[in-house]
């Protein structure tokens, strides 16, 4: 491909994901939905921008799944993944067997020969784990028992993918024939290493060992190092090295790099550099996560449609119904409760992406024929197509029914995401807060920049992540979105403002606590409506003026109580002056403005203070009675 | 009818989150017309009593309850400190101390120990009436009129259905009565607690209605 038509097929695809999926949005269809009709719209049977180079853009794309997974590891727990180990195994592995088995029974019902209904029933086994995770995760589900067993389900077919890529030879009608396969990036069988079986599985082992040994033990300070350098780009550079650089190593070991991805995810889960690594993959991952879908639209040969519209409707039907038959069962056995379980069944009652990778393995296997694989793929397609459809239907006329059923339940908790305070800063001001709110018993979420501090945190056992805090993604991967309080105690003033002002904008529902630098910056604040503002020196400074008064002679109480007279009216001083103060600012040098400032609090400390304080206590007014 | 009073609670009670009975009683009047609930505590966690905002406070009620457990025969701390500081001396009493005048005063109080001991032979040895005389005092030095008090005695034994819900009730109700005006003064003297005698003291809804 030459560099202009490269460019050219980048806008094609851009401009189609540009217009429709924030439409597509807007109508409620959600952004899944958008990107695969923007597909069909550009591809060869629409406007025909975009032709049989779709194959290659989905191959590439699917990299977006790849992404996905890791994304998803990061924040799994091991303890958590351990604790969904019955719903992976047990439900999973029931859905692949007995959705295998129903499909194979049904195809051998229509006279193909059993090696045929196997690979065919294998499969439309798997369900799309992009379609589904992405609409669940846009819908707000996926912490939902539902969801989460839709995750369970997906992950164990992820699994699944690889020893079904190593049977599709053994299938093959007519002698062997090693197909060489184009570029696949989420799943490929490598059979050709030529290594002995005991070889090859002492290098996988050993693969999986390296990446979770690695990302205990190594990544740690390669991070560190590269945080070191302050260049933001070094860091999402490294982030996406990680990622494809595992992708690679599971290939070339003949593992899914999904798979790896997600253990390096899974493993890489409490590091303090997590949520920095998840803000950095995560636009990569969308874009891509879009680009497959678009392709997936293009790549729907509606000509085949035409040709035999009942057909492939009916068998789209088909596939639809007997995979939420089997799901809905299986919800039913684990004890799914009724609106969870629709959630479920709807959710995964479609073909996935494999399935492309998998019929175009089989085809040039020769396991299938293509005049049985084409009409496949294609209802694959618009399987996929219909799911955001179907969950549509199933939030809008299903579960209304169930509705009460349904509000009280609280989201389950994937990760330690939500805690209800966040501090952004934790060095000698946020440490203070952080230490007084867990000796209370609440754990916020602490990010701090300074990699030095947060070694050593670390060390103390303290959960500290590594991290811009003026980034917005980066404070939605701290769960901006379920906190309640958020206490901006970072030490550079204009930092710290464009924070408030892009929390104010992105997270309107959190309270905002802030450390203030000097007056001018409490000013700044309070003017932007900041909830708690509190000045970094004052109160230790007037602490140690009580302490100046009681070495003076003043009685400990009545110093005290001077204080605190002191600090009422300098809180409404300070309030005040806030809401005085005009454009002046921009003016005025910042040392005048302060200097101005005193002299106007000189005056009135002079005024007022003295004898208002325990008036009541004085008895010399009795005295004149 | 004519305007309701104005009631002000004065309430203070340091560890609100452990009480059983002061928390459902503020709950009951909390949201009352004409009722203003001041939570000392939350007000004022640092003692540092602003005196000014209590007198206007005072002066823009015209009946003041003090809402509190009975610590050592007395209020919790900070209702001391608010009567040392924001009575003052030409306000409340003494030359020119005149804003409290003709005000009513009630004190609603919480007692861990039954009424068995308050009384000569019990551990307490005085009744409560006897006990709540610095109040009374105060008030009377105030020009204020001294109401008998509502007590909530043994709160350490009361059941959670029954009886916390009775006295939540009760004090709802005097509460209204008095905002609404719907008291009979006279029998209210005959009582040494205004719990004593509600169905007697306070009036219905209907009956003020006729009159």
């Amino acid at each position: 491909m030459s560099n202009e038509s490269l460019f050219y097929q980048a806008f094609i695809y851009l401009v189609a994901a540009v217009l429709s999926v924030p439409i597509a949005k807007r109508l409620g269809l959600g952004s899944v939905l958008g990107y695969l009709l923007a597909g069909v719209i550009i591809g060869p049977f629409v406007l025909g921008f975009v032709g049989n180079e779709g194959e290659d853009v989905m191959h590439f794309a699917e990299f977006g799944v790849v992404m996905m997974l890791f994304l998803i590891g990061l924040e799994l727990q091991p303890e958590l993944l351990w604790r969904l180990r019955v719903p992976i195994v047990g439900l999973g592995g029931l859905q692949v067997l007995v959705t295998t088995i129903v499909f194979a029974g049904i195809s051998l019902l229509f006279g193909l020969p059993w090696q045929i209904a196997l690979a065919i029933g294998m499969t439309l086994a798997l369900s799309s784990t992009a379609i589904v995770l992405q609409t669940l995760n846009e819908k707000g589900l996926a912490k939902t028992d539902g969801g989460q067993s839709s995750f369970s389900v997906l992950l164990f077919q992820d699994i699944a993918v690889i020893p079904m890529l190593a049977l599709m030879p053994l299938l093959a009608l007519e002698g062997a024939a090693t197909a060489q396969n184009q570029v696949i990036f989420v799943a490929e069988a490598a059979e050709g290493t030529g290594l002995p079986a005991w070889q090859q599985a002492l290098l996988v082992i050993g693969t999986v060992v390296g990446i979770i040994l690695g990302g205990r033990f190594l990544m740690r300070p390669i991070f560190r190092f590269i945080a070191d350098t302050r260049l933001r780009e070094m860091f999402t550079a490294m982030a996406l090295l990680l990622v494809i650089g595992i992708a690679l190593a599971m290939q070339q070991v003949g593992l899914s790099p999904a798979l790896g991805t997600f253990v390096a995810g899974v493993v890489l889960a409490d590091n303090e550099y997590r949520h920095e690594l998840e803000s950095d993959i995560e636009p990569f991952k969308g874009l891509l996560l879009g680009l497959f879908f678009i392709s997936v639209g293009a790549s729907i040969d509606f000509n085949l449609l035409l040709r035999q519209p009942l057909l492939i409707l009916g068998m789209v039907l088909g596939l639809a119904i007997a995979k939420f038959a089997v799901l809905f069962a299986l919800g039913r056995i684990f004890r799914l409760e009724i609106s969870q379980n629709l959630l479920f069944a709807f959710a995964l009652a479609q073909g996935g992406e494999f399935a492309f990778v998998l019929f175009s393995f089989a085809t040039q296997n020769r396991v299938l024929p293509p005049d049985v694989s084409e009409p496949l793929v294609a209802v694959v397609a618009l399987s996929m197509v219909i799911t955001p459809l179907l969950m549509i239907i199933n939030e809008k006329l299903v579960q209304p029914r169930f509705v009460t059923e349904e509000v009280e339940r609280e989201a389950d908790e994937i990760d330690d995401n939500e805690n209800p305070v966040i501090i952004l800063g934790f060095g000698r001001f946020g440490q203070i807060i952080g230490r007084l709110l867990i000796a209370n018993g609440c754990r916020p979420t602490l990010l701090e920049h300074d990699p030095s501090q947060i070694d050593l945190l670390r060390r103390f056992g303290w959960k500290v992540f590594y991290g811009d805090a003026s980034r917005i993604d980066l404070l939605h991967a701290a769960g901006a979105e379920q906190a309640q309080l958020l206490v901006v105690a970072i030490d550079d003033p204009e930092k710290a403002l464009e924070i408030v002002d892009l929390t104010h904008k992105h997270f309107p529902h959190l309270k905002i606590l802030a450390r203030a630098i000097d007056r001018r910056h409490a000013y700044e604040l309070i003017r932007r409506g900041v909830e708690v503002v509190e000045r970094e020196t004052f109160s230790s400074a007037l602490d140690m003026g009580v302490e100046a008064l009681k070495l003076l002679g003043v009685r400990s109480y009545k110093a005290h109580r001077a204080a605190r007279t002191f600090k009422f009216h300098d809180v409404e001083a300070l309030r005040d002056m806030a809401a005085a103060e005009g454009d002046e600012t921009m003016v005025l040098a910042r040392s005048r403005q302060l200097a101005k400032d005193l002299g106007q609090l000189l005056q009135s400390d002079d005024r007022e203070l003295t004898q208002e304080v325990d008036r009541a206590w004085d008895i010399s007014a009795l005295r004149k009675d | 009818m004519g305007n309701p009073n104005q009631i002000l609670i004065l309430f203070a009670h340091p560890a609100l989150e452990k009480s059983r009975i002061n928390r459902r009683l503020i709950q009951a009047v909390q949201e009352l017309d004409a009722v203003t609930v001041h939570d000392l505590y939350e007000q004022y966690p640092d003692f540092h009593i602003n005196v000014k905002a209590e007198q206007d406070l005072l002066l823009a009620h015209d009946i003041i309850v003090f809402h509190h457990p009975f610590y050592w025969y007395s209020s919790p701390a900070i209702l001391k400190e608010w009567q040392d500081l924001v009575l003052e001396h030409g306000f409340a009493y003494g030359k020119g101390g005149t804003a409290l005048r003709g005000k009513k005063f009630l004190s609603a109080i919480t007692t861990g120990g039954g009424e068995q001991a308050y009384c000569r032979q019990g551990y307490n040895r005085f009744s409560v009436r006897e006990l709540l005389v610095p109040f009374e005092q105060t008030a009377h030095l105030c020009g204020m009129e001294y109401l008998p008090p509502f007590v909530v005695q043994g709160t350490h034994q009361l059941q959670e259905q029954g009886e916390l819900g009775k006295y939540t009730k009760d004090y709802h109700q005097v509460i209204t009565a008095f905002r609404d005006g719907l008291v009979d003064w006279e029998k209210l003297y005959q009582f040494k607690h205004i719990n004593h005698g509600l169905d007697q003291i306070l009036k219905s809804q209907e009956v003020s209605h006729h009159v």
